[in-house]
């Protein structure tokens, strides 16, 4: 049987959204990003509102989400993604806005904008990749870069004494009023994607309801920058970043979890 | 017949802004220009006309509302004084490599650093020569009265909108904190049809899906774009050039000046020629695009020129290349605050050019 055989309309399983572009992603082989571009254009496509949402892309690793993203967007100055939406949001109350961040973008550099966007509670979805490293500029120490990790400005592991500690935002920012639904997910196995999706969902949905802020963290690799193979990285992840920055949902329907 | 009231400087701007259909304005309270936002929060625009008013938590936030808000094809503006636009200058540039309208209103205080509070006019070189980083320039409107704070807004978003770029009003805060009356102009709606080539609206079947950027990691591309950009400044050069003369035909000497300088200048001149000494004034109303053609024609028939600024000397560097050493140029000018009286003024172009 020759490949052609295979390749009809009848034998389709999985079909890439139309809302993900055809340009050639420009990640790391092993990276998250692309499975969180995925999914979230997937929520869109299957909410059918790709005509009523406006994106912002980021400074990082994902600053040309707008290029693979097909919806209408903008890009930020760094940091600045959750000004952007709120200008927009603010005008067009009934569309969709998200922002899509990375963790120097939204934990460092854009920390006042994230903290008054969620206290203001604007009536947005932040989809917040947290890899603990700045990935574009070549891996340096980012406030989420964990004890002891190292970084190419961090290269015998950070010292929480000059440098201060790693940074949680999403707990942060589960604490603040105008927060509606807070989690942490990831994407590095099936079981995960599809509740990573899940909670991508429930983030927009809440648009809707003009509930408050919604905030999806997801922790990712960055093979490249850890130095590591995609298997590997996924690994260390596990063992390193989940237990520091664990799995699951801070805050639902505007009510904290467990003992956040 | 138009409405007529007794107000602010910065009272104009805010209702100028309601008036001329502005949909958003984002800011942040800085002294001399805080009367913008008290004004558009006691008003509640949105009941009047939907306008929506926000305080943001810093001008680098009110700029990038601005900037994320400008990408839909609405009107949106923010004001400050001197320190916050400096934080802007950032979001500027940004506005400007996207090709976004909006409009920004800076009361100038005096400086460097924090300076004072006190008017000055010493953004001139920020204002003109760029501010942020890049190639780039900003459409600079100088209002000279409380009625052209009012006016400008309608102006400065018209300019805004044709020619896809940032406009600035560069005010101070004298201009902006004295009153006068101000005839007020009939409700402008506010635009309710986007541009579907460029605006980020959500992407419908018929189009592809909108960009908003200033991004081009393609070196070509980016200067291309910025070639574009050039284009379009040149454009405005040649089309968008505002200034007033005063006196100037029997005029023997000249004053170049604009905002709060330029009323000044008016009285001097008035005091100069109860004295018999034939001076008229050169208002630029556009600093940028500048009115270099209109005084390189005075510059000739002039003994001389007093360029009168609240700065060390700025926009006397514009009136030096556009007089191009046809008559002697000087430089008159006050720092940190402090504003110079009219006898002053005329005393300097007597001491300068005439008594030398």
């Amino acid at each position: 049987m020759d490949i052609k055989d295979i390749i009809k309309p009848e034998n389709l399983v999985y079909k890439k959204t139309d809302l993900m572009t055809d340009k050639i992603l420009s990640y790391c082989p092993g990276c998250g990003h692309g499975t969180a571009h995925r999914i979230l254009m997937e929520v869109i496509d299957e909410m059918g509102i790709q005509s009523e949402t406006i994106g912002i892309a980021p400074v990082g690793c994902s600053v040309l989400a707008y290029d693979f993203m097909n919806v209408d967007m903008s890009g930020a100055a760094h940091g600045r993604a959750p000004a952007l939406a709120t200008g927009i949001k603010r005008l067009w109350p009934d569309k969709f806005v998200f922002t899509y961040q990375g963790d120097g973008d939204l934990a460092a550099i854009g920390s006042a904008e994230t903290i008054h966007a969620c206290n203001r509670g604007e009536n947005i979805t932040i989809v917040f990749i947290n890899n603990g490293i700045y990935g574009m500029t070549g891996g340096q120490m980012a406030p989420t870069t964990l004890e002891g990790m190292k970084t190419s400005t961090s290269p015998y592991g950070r010292d929480l004494q000059t440098m201060g500690n790693p940074l949680k935002m999403t707990e942060l920012v589960a604490q603040l009023p105008g927060t509606w639904y807070v989690t942490r997910q990831s994407v590095h196995t099936p079981r995960n994607v599809r509740r990573a999706k899940k909670a991508i969902r429930i983030a927009l949905e809440a648009q809707k309801e003009k509930k408050g802020l919604t905030f999806v963290e997801i922790v990712s690799n960055c093979n490249s920058g850890w130095k590591m193979t995609p298997v590997k990285a996924n690994e260390w992840m596990e063992e390193n970043m989940f237990p520091f920055y664990p799995l699951g949902d801070l805050k639902v329907e505007g009510k904290l979890v467990n003992n956040q | 017949m138009k409405e007529l009231r007794l107000m602010k400087g910065n009272e104009a701007i805010a209702e100028g802004a309601i008036r001329a259909g502005c949909d958003a304005y984002f800011g942040y309270p800085i002294t001399p220009q805080s009367e913008v936002m008290e004004y558009l929060m006691a008003e509640q625009p949105e009941k009047r006309t939907g306008m929506i008013v926000l305080q943001a938590e810093s001008e680098v936030a009110s700029i990038n509302m601005v900037y994320g808000a400008a990408g839909t094809g609405k009107r949106v503006m923010t004001s400050s004084s001197s320190p916050g636009i400096s934080l802007m200058q950032e979001g500027i540039s940004y506005c400007a490599g996207a090709e976004l309208p909006c409009l920004i209103v800076n009361v100038v205080r005096g400086g460097p650093g924090l300076g004072t509070i006190q008017p000055s006019q010493a953004d001139y070189f920020q204002s003109t020569k760029g501010g942020g980083h890049g190639d780039y320039r900003l459409i600079v409107l100088a209002p000279a009265s409380v009625q052209e704070m009012f006016d400008f807004v309608f102006t400065g978003f018209d300019l805004a909108f044709k020619y896809r770029n940032p406009a600035l009003i560069l005010s101070d805060g004298l201009i902006g904190q004295m009153m006068e009356k101000v005839h007020l102009a009939e409700q402008r709606p506010r635009l309710t049809e986007f541009d579907p080539s460029w605006t980020i609206t959500g992407k419908t079947p018929d189009r592809e899906h909108n960009i908003i950027t200033s991004l081009d990691l393609d070196a070509a591309r980016q200067e291309k774009h910025n070639q574009k950009l050039q284009a379009k400044y040149q454009k405005i050069t040649e089309n968008e050039v505002r200034y007033e003369e005063l006196m100037t035909e029997d005029a023997e000497y000249l004053f170049v000046a604009y905002g709060s300088s330029a009323r000044i200048c008016q009285k001097a001149m008035q005091l100069a020629r109860e004295q018999g000494i034939k001076v008229g004034l050169l208002r630029p109303i556009t600093l940028w695009p500048f009115p270099v053609k209109p005084i390189a024609h005075l510059a000739p028939k002039m003994k001389g020129i007093l360029s009168v600024e609240q700065s060390a000397g700025q926009m006397v560097e514009d009136v030096r290349l556009a007089v191009a050493c046809a008559t002697p140029v000087e430089h008159y000018g006050r720092m940190g605050g402090m504003v110079p009286s009219p006898e002053e003024v005329l005393n300097v172009l007597v001491n300068k050019f005439i008594s030398k």
